[in-house]
């Protein structure tokens, strides 16, 4: 396989697991424009660990995501107080944070960015990528997966019926900032080095694309936004500077005519016939 | 007699000015089928609304099964034992008749089973939502989008949607509104059956019939104050009932 082809794959799947970490906020019915925050701290975190502290980068991508899922449970608490347009506020506004955080961190290299990461194979990526992607597929035909869904369809009815809304949003929120964790330290050590502008505004969006491209009922949708992200603008080469036009332009004829993605549960039931169980 | 499992001391609730319910003082025997009735804006959904922790009552005391709950939150209510139904259908737009009968089991079981696929690994759950199922006839629909079905088996559905979660109480609001008259016999007949099977329910229904055939006790209110209590025939005789809202035969 080429460094390209190697290069382009890896960030198929980073952006995946970003994707997903939007995902799971997004089937509480909360939007995160925050998460290239987690993202941050789980790409620094882990270089640091790998780096001076001599970890194992498996276990330094764990306790990167352990740190995550704690900042992330702490951060959703009074984040989900808020609902709608100013959660999304309230979430860009702490990536932005944690992105001016790194910047003026001198631990971290500042301005100056991080470096010294072993750099990680494309197939050590996706064993990650495929690993949660497995856990949320089998998440997603939980009990836990249906009380996130009510809480997105009627968080009231749902906390009548017994189910503490608050946690659910909290862990989602923990869960999501974990995953986006794990696609941070991938990254730094896909790429081996690492700078606060690789986590700014444009990658939450980036996340959210791939989402709403993708899928956003269903995990898989996940990977199929991300391939699209990644895949299409190097297709699109031959137009040149018309390249983000007429990717902007490919981006809006698939939202008209499917609003809910690419990939959903129907499509997925067409492409992979199985039998339907109690 | 049973023991109450739910009492009430001298609730008040207000909204601004308005007083929705006045020191309002009742108990539900358990094992008992109880009917609140009165003209709309007298205080019932309210009642409700207080008893299952969606409003907070100003003053006063809810007690279920002695213990008092009138500061919890609805979901801790709710797993207490105390499960509602909504007068305005509330099912997941998103979820088939299944999975509403899966998603209302929560605290029941680990949380590593309810984080795994239910077929694996939540046997107790499906045994439960399939129990459920079967009771209230709902087989033929299991897969299909909730929303999607009739209004009155949208109502079978919430109800089966609340009794999946196992409550010792059943807090019923206008549960055959809109319903035919053999849909209605369908519901009554389910409800004696949970009623015979040590289940405690309190209603709200305009349906006179519906509520005189079915209920042992009955209260009324007006203006959020309770006017009257007792028997179905008693209540039916009762001339301050008869003056603020049954009426009078001419």
């Amino acid at each position: 396989m080429s460094t390209y082809t190697a290069g382009l794959l890896a960030d198929v799947g980073i952006l995946t697991l970003g994707a997903l970490s939007v995902y799971i906020i997004l089937a509480t019915g909360q939007l995160s424009l925050g998460n290239a925050g987690f993202m941050a701290i789980g790409a620094y975190l882990s270089s640091y660990l790998t780096v001076i502290a001599g970890v194992p980068l498996t276990s330094a991508l764990l306790i990167a995501a352990t740190v995550s899922g704690t900042i992330g449970v702490v951060i959703g608490f009074p984040a989900l107080r808020l609902k709608g347009i100013f959660l999304a506020m309230a979430t860009l506004g702490f990536g932005e944070m944690v992105r001016s955080l790194f910047l003026n961190l001198d631990i971290t290299g500042g301005a100056g960015g991080f470096h010294g990461m072993a750099h990680i194979s494309v197939g050590y990526v996706w064993i990650w990528v495929g690993l949660i992607l497995l856990l949320v597929w089998l998440m997603e035909s939980s009990r836990i997966w249906l009380e996130m869904r009510a809480v997105a369809d009627d968080e009231t009815a749902a906390n009548l019926i017994g189910l503490n809304t608050t946690m659910t949003k909290i862990g989602a929120f923990g869960m999501s900032a974990a995953v986006a964790a794990v696609s941070g330290g991938l990254f730094a050590h896909h790429h081996v080095y690492i700078e606060p502008g690789n986590f700014g505004f444009e990658r939450s969006i980036d996340f959210v694309l791939a989402v709403i491209l993708g899928g956003s009922t269903i995990g898989a949708g996940s990977l199929v936004g991300a391939a699209l992200l990644v895949l299409l603008p190097e297709q699109l080469r031959a137009l040149d500077d018309w390249r983000p036009a007429a990717f902007g332009a490919l981006l809006i004829i698939v939202l008209l005519i499917r609003r809910q993605g690419i990939l959903d549960r129907r499509l997925l039931r067409r492409l992979v016939p199985h039998k339907q169980t109690a | 007699m049973n023991k109450p499992l739910l009492q009430l001391s001298d609730v008040t609730k207000s909204f601004g000015g308005i007083k929705a319910l006045s020191g309002l003082c009742c108990e539900v025997r358990q094992g008992q089928i109880v009917g609140v009735i009165g003209p709309n804006g007298a205080g019932k959904t309210t009642l409700f609304n207080v008893i299952t922790g969606a409003y907070r009552a100003n003053s006063g005391e809810v007690f279920l099964d002695r213990q008092p709950i009138t500061h919890w939150r609805p979901y801790r209510i709710a797993r207490a034992g105390a499960v509602r139904t909504f007068q305005n259908i509330r099912l997941f737009s998103s979820m088939t008749v299944w999975e509403h009968l899966l998603v209302a089991q929560p605290g029941q079981g680990a949380w590593w089973r309810r984080a795994l696929p239910t077929n694996w690994a939540d046997g107790a759950a499906v045994a439960r939502a399939e129990e459920v199922l079967e009771f209230f006839g709902l087989q033929e629909v299991r897969h299909q989008s909730a929303r999607s079905l009739s209004y009155g088996t949208q109502r079978k559905v919430e109800m089966a949607r609340a009794l999946t979660a196992s409550p010792r109480m059943l807090l019923l609001d206008e549960p055959v509104a809109g319903m035919n008259h053999d849909e209605a016999e369908d519901i009554r007949r389910l409800m004696l059956r949970l009623r015979d099977g040590g289940l405690t329910i309190l209603l709200i229904e305009h349906d006179m019939g519906f509520v005189m055939n079915l209920c042992d006790y009955l209260y009324v209110l007006d203006f959020g104050v309770l006017i009257a209590k007792g028997l179905p025939g008693e209540i039916q005789a009762d001339p301050i009932v008869m003056d603020a809202y049954l009426g009078k035969e001419a």
